[in-house]
């Protein structure tokens, strides 16, 4: 690791532990504040009875239909943006297919873009539809964590909580305050804000260059602190208009981690173990590292068919990068914005080294739980901790207990069930692609066509398809860009299948957190000895940390090793060879 | 413990050949279709058999030798699986084999059958009655069985006082008394009557005794999956289903590529991968666990009731005859003042002359020591104990002589209205604060002191007490004795809590206090009144000396009725939890390596990575054999060779169980994490290595 890397990394956590502590204690204060009687007011005015306490169902059901309601919604504006008024001139209706993906992919907080953001989407779509759509998704994942996270510390209850009470909650004591400081500071520091429309230069040959404007820095403040990711620009968070400076990269770093860190913090305040919260936010901690560790590592060799002519590669790889960024801001901020499942970028995860680009793909195959998204990242590494705790709990001879909770078959089905789901998803999205003509007509990198292979066939190729079903599938939506998910010529192929991902590496996996939260709050608790499973200290961290990385290696690294791993065999024997 | 033929040889070619045989008898798919991890590898073996076959068949079958080396150790990947299974349920049947022996095939004398309410005649009926199998008694049937006969079924004795020899099942050769009413009135099929006569009602249905439940249990003919089995066998399928997606997907990616990896290699590369050797040693973990119980002469109704044994978190043991001796010994007389020692002496003695107790005999030897001969006038009633009274005594015409509990035998003073010393008091606190039981002795209406019994811990208690606070167990102890005397006794056996003066409501109220706060208790018991705490309790261990309602409450039977025996108990269920823990952790960690062996030579066959075509060792993927093994083909035939191997290294591991300590669950998890884990990762690297020398060396591949 370069010193520069070191001390952005360290600067980076440390902040980042501030802020979650704060952060945290927040959320729990929030989400079990008794019920105001504004609050009641409002939700009784919405036809919901805020008495109610929903059960697992419940909560799974409104849940669920709120996030369908949206996703129609988003479409609907999206196809009909060609009839509506605030949008930029010559902005037509967005492609049905397209649409689909679109809406999809905002309502399950992915944020994939199988578009240009700027010269697609106008103002209306813009902001009614899109950014607001990344306030709903993220309070959505956080109510659902929150809802777990109330089946983890009563007991003997069906009672989880009020879907409707959280969410407006989310919204107005979390999303909402969050990104107005947010967007108030990355505009003083040059984020475009405004609704005057493009900005017209006359460029030194005479030309008229028009770049779109917008309400970009309200957007992008959400974008990151909801773990979206989708951009106004296309460039995304290289755009020096959505993240101008170095200060500007490392708030919007720190936004995508605060709240799936600070729900670590969450965690050990519901569950009166502040040092189990504290646990899992160092596995957390401790994977993130790793991946910097490595990603920089790789980015920092340089291409060694590129030394081989004899350019000077000291500086590293810098293909798709911004040399604002320059190799240490990149690997860093690839690594948060995997590790959560944001997809934002400040560099081109595609011109990665091989194994440097192994890194994010892997990040999100383990599931995204490295912090993962807003809430669903809490929500998936305690899935990880059942896991964990069961095999762990074996081994001490007991009935594995989590948190003095037995688990038993249903929660074993429930947790298994959510690891399987999107890992099948991912491998046979990726398996059908490259078998089909459409799927392969997307693919950038191609190889010499072989008789058996005419198509011409690279490992980069196979890594874009592998990348794009991982990124869908784990709601994160980041992309190996060269891949073309979407054209005029073939817009379906694509645009469903990722759109399929998206969802079910949503919506299930939501429901199975929920059924989980309601099978824990059923139990009885014991309270703990030291006949129990700890879990807290270094050895549940050392636990957790190789559950999560046995599953996700074991998982991939078959499919891996057609991909990134033989392009880096083949590229270093080239490179050695000239 | 002295029951024969307790440790067989893992390897006895009694339990070893029939094993064999069985391993291939439960290769049809029904018998695999139970356990879905192993059944996705016979399905692997049929396809690769099949597709090599018609290869042929065709004349089109290349590496003949290499694929009939695979198709073999497939084949044995499953017939491993299964002799394991067949091996520990042949070790259970031969340990019922013992079991059986104690049920008679002899006849029986039936007096009365089920459903016949007619009175019996009092007395020793010779002669009487019908000759029937013993098999054919059902519950409610009477039989009378006399010296020299076996007691044909489990029973409850409706009359007479016999001993009975009870060696076959506790090993213990002297006979015991058993005699109707009280507490000591139960008979278990298969002992002898040693003396005397019984008439016992029968227990139990044919086939359903205890005895008839745990044969089926270790035969693993009635075994169910427990809870905790359950669940990990859901974990295996599930990570078996994760593997088929990676492998099966592979076929597509290598597709891309112009190449394809066949079916031989991917059945491989998936058998290897998916957690066959905990998938084929589970079944044999449980059955193995029963088996071990069975070997400390302990009986239970499930394989739950085992399990739930390892989760204990407290553990209620009767003061009496467990903790301490039971015998409580008469150690002196303390009379209140004004009154002659001697007086005291006599009375308390003749009070106790027809009182059979251990207690009752040492007053009577205690007050010979001093001189005194009690002789018992004629006409005089014995008044016995009863939980309700609390005392005894003996009625001799007007003189009303009781001995008992402080608070009883005040109670009853002051009912005839007699006055209470002023320094009764202090000689019942001094008794009870040393951990005596003090004893308080009447003559009608006047107080004439205390005798002091004196009750001795057991030694090695406070060690096993701790033994078990180490393992996060709470022990309890239960005693009928007054809060003071209970106190001292706990204090000097080190138990973490007492339960004074316990009626059976008391004892059921405190089980299910502490189960309401999440815990799971452990309780022994022998009498009747501990029925419904036993059957409260989340594991009751019935002692065999015990009354049939007792016995029935529990789920288990301890044959030595040694209420100790439940730490053993408690660490079996460990073990058992920790076997499947450690193997499973073991299994998935074995992973790795072999993907670094069969990964690489799998892919080595693409050409789209080979930089000389048609030359698989100069693929780029050949970088990856970090082990260095000598061919593609050898390393996937080491690979899966190890995979079939393991599972016949583990067998003796499976069978005993990994050793367990009493230390906390952080110390026990590094300890198996640091070798289970780690040992999993490094131990495939070495062997396979070894594995590929040896198939080098022999030039199989």
């Amino acid at each position: 690791m370069s010193p520069r890397l070191l001390a952005l990394t360290v600067a980076f956590f440390a902040a980042l532990a501030l802020l979650a502590v704060p952060l945290g204690r927040h959320l729990a204060r929030t989400f079990e504040a008794p019920l105001r009687p504004w609050e009641r007011r409002v939700l009784t005015l919405a036809g919901v009875d805020p008495d109610r306490p929903h059960t697992w169902r419940d909560y799974a059901l409104a849940a669920l239909a709120f996030t369908l309601v949206t996703h129609v919604t988003t479409y609907a504006l999206l196809r009909l943006q060609g009839a509506l008024p605030g949008h930029a001139t010559g902005l037509r209706a967005v492609p049905a297919w397209l649409a689909f993906n679109t809406a999809t992919s905002f309502a399950t907080n992915t944020d994939w873009q199988s578009y240009a953001g700027e010269s697609t989407a106008g103002d209306l779509a813009q902001t009614v539809a899109l950014t607001s759509q990344n306030f709903f998704s993220a309070a959505v994942g956080l109510c659902v964590a929150i809802a777990l996270l109330r089946g983890l510390s009563r007991r003997e209850t069906d009672a989880l909580g009020n879907f409707w009470l959280d969410l407006v909650r989310a919204h107005l004591f979390v999303l909402v305050p969050g990104s107005a400081v947010l967007a108030v500071f990355l505009a003083s520091r040059g984020v475009v804000q405004t609704l005057d429309g493009p900005a017209v230069w006359r460029t030194l040959d005479g030309a008229v260059q028009s770049v779109p404007r917008g309400l970009v820095a309200s957007q992008e403040a959400i974008k990151m602190l909801g773990t979206n990711g989708g951009g106004f620009y296309n460039a995304n968070s290289a755009h020096p208009w959505e993240n101008p400076d170095a200060l500007t990269n490392l708030a919007e770093m720190l936004a995508i981690f605060a709240l799936p860190a600070a729900l670590c913090v969450t965690l050990g305040e519901y569950v009166k173990n502040r040092r189990h919260g504290a646990a899992v936010f160092a596995a957390m901690t401790l994977l993130a590292l790793a991946g910097v560790c490595a990603l920089g590592h790789f980015e920092h060799q340089g291409n060694p068919l590129l030394a081989a002519l004899g350019v000077d590669v000291t500086a590293g790889n810098l293909e798709g990068k911004e040399l604002r960024f320059g190799v240490d801001a990149s690997s860093l901020f690839a690594t948060v914005t995997t590790d959560a499942s944001c997809g934002a970028v400040n560099a081109m995860h595609d011109s990665f080294m091989p194994l440097g680009g192994l890194v994010p793909m892997l990040n999100i195959q383990l599931g995204e739980v490295v912090f993962g998204g807003v809430g669903s990242g809490l929500y998936g590494a305690l899935v990880y901790v059942v896991l964990a705790v069961f095999l762990a709990g074996l081994m001490v001879g007991r009935t594995p207990e989590y948190l003095g909770r037995k688990i038993d078959r249903r929660d074993v089905r429930l947790a298994a069930l959510y690891v399987l789901v999107p890992a099948f998803t991912i491998l046979v999205g990726a398996a059908v692609a490259v078998v089909t003509d459409a799927g392969r007509a997307g693919v950038l990198n191609t190889g010499a066509a072989t008789v058996n292979a005419p198509w011409g066939a690279h490992p980069h190729g196979l890594s874009e398809v592998l990348y794009a079903y991982s990124s869908a599938a784990g709601n994160n939506g980041s992309a190996f860009a060269g891949l073309t998910a979407f054209s005029a010529a073939r817009p379906v192929f694509y645009s469903l299948t990722l759109g399929v991902a998206m969802f079910v590496g949503r919506l299930p996996l939501m429901v199975l957190a929920l059924a989980l939260a309601g099978s824990m709050a059923r139990k009885k608790q014991t309270p703990p000895g030291i006949g129990s499973l700890p879990v807290e200290g270094p050895l549940f961290v050392a636990l957790l940390v190789g559950v999560i990385v046995v599953v996700g290696a074991l998982t991939f690294f078959p499919a891996l090793s057609l991909g990134p791993i033989v392009e880096h065999l083949q590229l270093t024997a080239a490179g050695g060879a000239r | 413990m002295s029951r024969p033929s307790k440790s067989r040889s893992l390897w006895d070619p009694a339990i070893v050949r029939p094993a064999l045989v069985e391993a291939a008898r439960k290769l049809s798919p029904r018998a695999m279709a139970r356990n879905p991890v192993m059944f996705v590898v016979e399905v692997g073996c049929v396809l690769v058999t099949a597709l090599f076959l018609r290869d042929l068949a065709r004349g089109t079958a290349t590496d003949v030798g290499f694929h009939v080396q695979l198709v073999v150790w497939l084949w044995f990947t499953v017939y491993f699986a299964n002799f394991a299974e067949a091996m520990a349920e042949g070790r259970g049947r031969a340990q019922a084999a013992s079991l059986r022996a104690m049920r008679t095939s002899a006849t029986a004398r039936r007096i009365r059958r089920a459903g016949d309410a007619s009175p019996l005649p009092a007395g020793p009926m010779e002669g009487a009655g019908e000759v029937v199998n013993a098999t054919a008694l059902t519950r409610g049937d009477v039989v009378y069985v006399r010296a020299d006969e076996l007691v044909p079924a489990d029973g409850e004795i409706v009359e007479g006082v016999a001993s009975v020899d009870e060696s076959a099942i506790t090993g213990e050769s002297a006979p015991v008394v058993r005699e109707a009413g009280g507490d000591r009135s139960a008979v278990t099929g298969g002992t002898r009557v040693a003396s005397d006569w019984l008439k016992i009602e029968i227990a139990q249905d044919p086939g359903a005794g205890f005895v008839d439940r745990m044969i089926a249990l270790v035969e693993g003919s009635e075994r169910q999956k427990t809870p905790n089995e359950v669940a990990l066998t859901l974990l295996l399928a599930s990570l078996t289903l994760v593997f088929l997606a990676a492998t099966v997907t592979l076929e597509p990616f290598a597709r891309y590529f112009g190449g394809t990896l066949g079916v031989d290699a991917l059945v491989a590369l998936l058998v290897c991968l998916i957690p066959t050797t905990i998938g084929g040693l589970l079944s044999a973990i449980g059955i193995a666990g029963m088996d071990r119980l069975v070997q400390h002469n302990v009986l239970a109704t499930s394989g739950r009731a085992v399990e739930a044994a390892g989760d204990i978190d407290v553990l209620m043991l009767d003061k009496t005859g467990t903790i301490t001796f039971g015998n409580r010994q008469a150690a002196r007389f303390s009379p209140v003042a004004g009154v002659d020692g001697r007086r005291l002496a006599a009375v308390a003695a003749l009070a106790s002359l027809p009182d059979e107790t251990p207690e009752g005999r040492s007053i009577v030897a205690l007050a010979r020591t001093m001189g005194i001969e009690p002789a018992l006038p004629a006409g005089s009633t014995f008044v016995p104990f009863s939980a309700r009274t609390r005392m005894s005594g003996v009625d001799a015409g007007d003189r009303v002589l009781r001995k008992g509990a402080g608070d009883a035998v005040l109670a009853h003073v002051r009912a005839l209205g007699g006055p209470v010393p002023d320094d009764l008091a202090a000689l019942v606190d001094e008794v009870a604060s040393v951990g005596g039981t003090p004893l308080v002795v009447s003559e009608g209406r006047e107080l004439l002191g205390v005798v002091f019994l004196k009750d001795t811990v057991k030694p090695g208690m406070r060690e096993r007490f701790e033994r078990l606070r180490a393992m996060g167990i709470r022990t309890v102890m239960i005693t009928g004795d007054n809060p003071r005397t209970a106190k001292a006794i706990a204090d000097e056996a080190g138990v973490d809590d007492h339960l004074a003066e316990a009626t059976p409501e008391a004892k059921l109220a405190y089980i299910h206090r502490m189960q309401e706060g999440g815990r799971l208790v452990a309780m022994t018991g022998d009498g009747t009144n501990d029925a419904p705490a036993l059957a409260r309790a989340d594991v009751g261990v019935a002692m065999n000396t015990g009354t049939q309602a007792a016995k029935e409450a529990g789920n288990m039977v301890d044959l030595d009725s040694d209420p100790t025996k439940l730490i053993e108990v408690v660490e079996i269920g460990k073990q058992l939890l920790m076997t499947r823990g450690a193997l499973t952790t073991f299994s998935v960690a074995n992973d790795v390596a072999k993907y670094f062996s069969i990964l690489p030579a799998m892919f080595t066959g693409l050409a789209a990575f080979q930089t000389v075509r048609g030359d698989a060792h100069t693929s780029r993927f050949w970088a990856l054999n970090v082990m260095g093994l000598t061919s593609p083909q050898s390393a996937i035939l080491s690979a899966v060779i190890f995979n079939a191997l393991v599972i016949v290294a583990l067998i003796p591991l499976a069978l005993r169980g990994v050793s367990y300590r009493p230390l906390g669950a952080g110390a026990l998890l590094r300890r198996n994490l640091f070798v289970y884990g780690l040992g999993g990762v490094a131990a495939p690297f070495v062997a396979i290595k070894l594995l590929d020398l040896v198939v080098g060396a022999l030039h199989l591949a």
